[in-house]
């Protein structure tokens, strides 16, 4: 159908997004092509072998919020989930459908770009994976071509020595700075990072910089410090109308700092090696 | 779906609401919360942000809070609607719908439906719940005349109505 109606055809399942676009009149589509009731689009499930989550596309934040596997195994997802707008956003409103809008302040764009999501789009052509990075192209774009279909998202679990955090301040509906870190850490020494920076530019951006810095610094709470400030310089952002640039840096360096210490904190607060994914 | 109409560009939409079974044609189009009001006349539903961040709109979609304003109306099709109509039962206001009134928690009351509802759901999920969590699953409803205390209180003392034991929670 997708090939069939081209571009007078959008693809809709929680609709959170694609009917205030539409009301608004700044989206017009003559089909909706509702994916909700394709069996399987919902499933959230754990491959033991490839120690790696896949997430329905249909899913939504309250699936990925309750599910007891999430709950386990990927806690700071569960926590995001949890937090997504509002409870009734969070009922209607799909994890695939929220990555694909490619709304700047997309919660789990920022937490999924940091855990390394890859992406799996089908077509009457072809299946292909893309990495997040490569899929959310823009502002509200994305690599998806019309008559493709995102179908799941794959998390691949972190290593245990790893901490995963999401930390993000939000005034309104949508987060105004976010920052996933995941952090590894061996013999008290942080070996690898990630650290994804969200809702201040176009699209999710990977820190580089930040990450050198953090590598073979000591795992402590001042470590956080200096990153934070590495984080204020290196992001860039998008010169939004509602926060000036300064205010937008000072917004990222703070969630930063507390993402990175809750990263650190979770891999080595706690003794016993409870998992801190 | 089934498709029989009168008119070749609606569609026919059964559902369940408030207990009853309702068969109606609509337009494929068409957003439940104006089929709510204007072909079903509830308007205990109101239309308030349109954009699902004020919670005025709130229904129960199988016991799930969603937001009518942004919801299309086929979507209940073979599912199960509840609207603050559906509360009140032939021995009067349903217990949470009475904490309300007890607690003072109304004031022009546009909100109110909407709260009554979440609360519905809230206390389905969790029938104890703490008042954090009263505060988490409440958060996306929003009251202009700012009376979020009174409604704090009266969720609590709608949970000691409603709740499994009339009890409270252990402290969080």
């Amino acid at each position: 159908m997708l090939a069939d109606f081209g571009s007078d055809a959008a693809v809709y399942a929680g609709g959170t997004e694609l009917l205030i676009v539409m009301k608004e009149r700044l989206a017009h589509f003559p089909h909706l092509v509702d994916i909700k009731r394709i069996p399987g689009l919902k499933e959230i499930t754990f491959n033991a072998e490839r120690r790696e989550l896949t997430i329905g596309a249909v899913a939504t934040h309250r699936d990925l919020e309750r599910s007891p596997l999430v709950r386990e195994r990927f806690p700071a997802l569960s926590a995001m989930a949890a937090a997504v707008a509002n409870i009734r956003v969070r009922n209607a409103g799909t994890i695939g459908g929220n990555l694909c809008f490619a709304e700047p302040h997309s919660d789990p764009a920022t937490l999924l770009s940091a855990l390394d999501a890859r992406l799996t789009l089908v077509s009457t052509s072809g299946t292909r994976q893309l990495p997040m990075a490569s899929f959310l192209t823009g502002l509200m774009e994305t690599a998806r071509h019309h008559d493709e279909l995102l179908v799941t998202i794959a998390v691949p679990e972190p290593p245990s020595n790893a901490g995963v955090a999401y930390e993000r301040f939000k005034l309104h509906e949508r987060p105004t700075a976010a920052v996933a870190a995941v952090i590894e850490v061996a013999d008290g020494v942080i070996s690898d990072a990630r650290v994804v920076v969200g809702s201040v530019g176009e699209r999710p951006q990977r820190l580089p910089a930040t990450e050198a810095v953090l590598r073979g610094q000591p795992a402590a709470a001042a470590t956080a410090t200096i990153a934070a400030d590495v984080i204020r310089d290196e992001v860039e952002t998008s010169g939004s109308v509602f926060e000036s640039e300064a205010y937008t840096r000072q917004l990222a360096r703070t969630v930063g700092r507390r993402a990175v210490a809750a990263a650190i904190q979770r891999v080595t607060g706690e003794e016993g090696g409870r998992r801190a994914a | 779906m089934p498709l029989e109409t009168t008119d070749p560009a609606k569609m026919r939409l059964n559902a369940t609401v408030n207990g009853r079974v309702v068969s109606l044609e609509i337009e494929p189009r068409a957003i439940l919360l104006d089929v709510l009001r204007d072909d079903l006349q509830l308007t205990g539903t109101k239309r308030s942000c349109d954009t699902q961040v004020c919670g005025a709109c709130t229904i129960l979609l199988d016991g799930l809070p969603v937001s009518a304003c942004c919801t299309l109306a086929y979507e209940i099709d073979g599912r199960e609607v509840e609207t603050i109509e559906g509360l009140a039962g032939p021995d009067g206001l349903h217990p949470i719908q009475q904490a309300f009134v007890d607690r003072v928690a109304i004031q022009c009351g546009f909100c109110t439906p909407g709260f009554v509802l979440t609360t519905k759901a809230l206390l389905t999920e969790n029938p104890c719940p703490t008042r954090s969590e009263i505060e988490d699953y409440l958060g996306g409803n929003l009251c202009r005349c700012t009376g979020y205390w009174n409604i704090l209180e009266a969720v609590e003392d709608a949970a000691a109505r409603v709740g499994p034991a009339n009890g409270r929670s252990e402290a969080p």
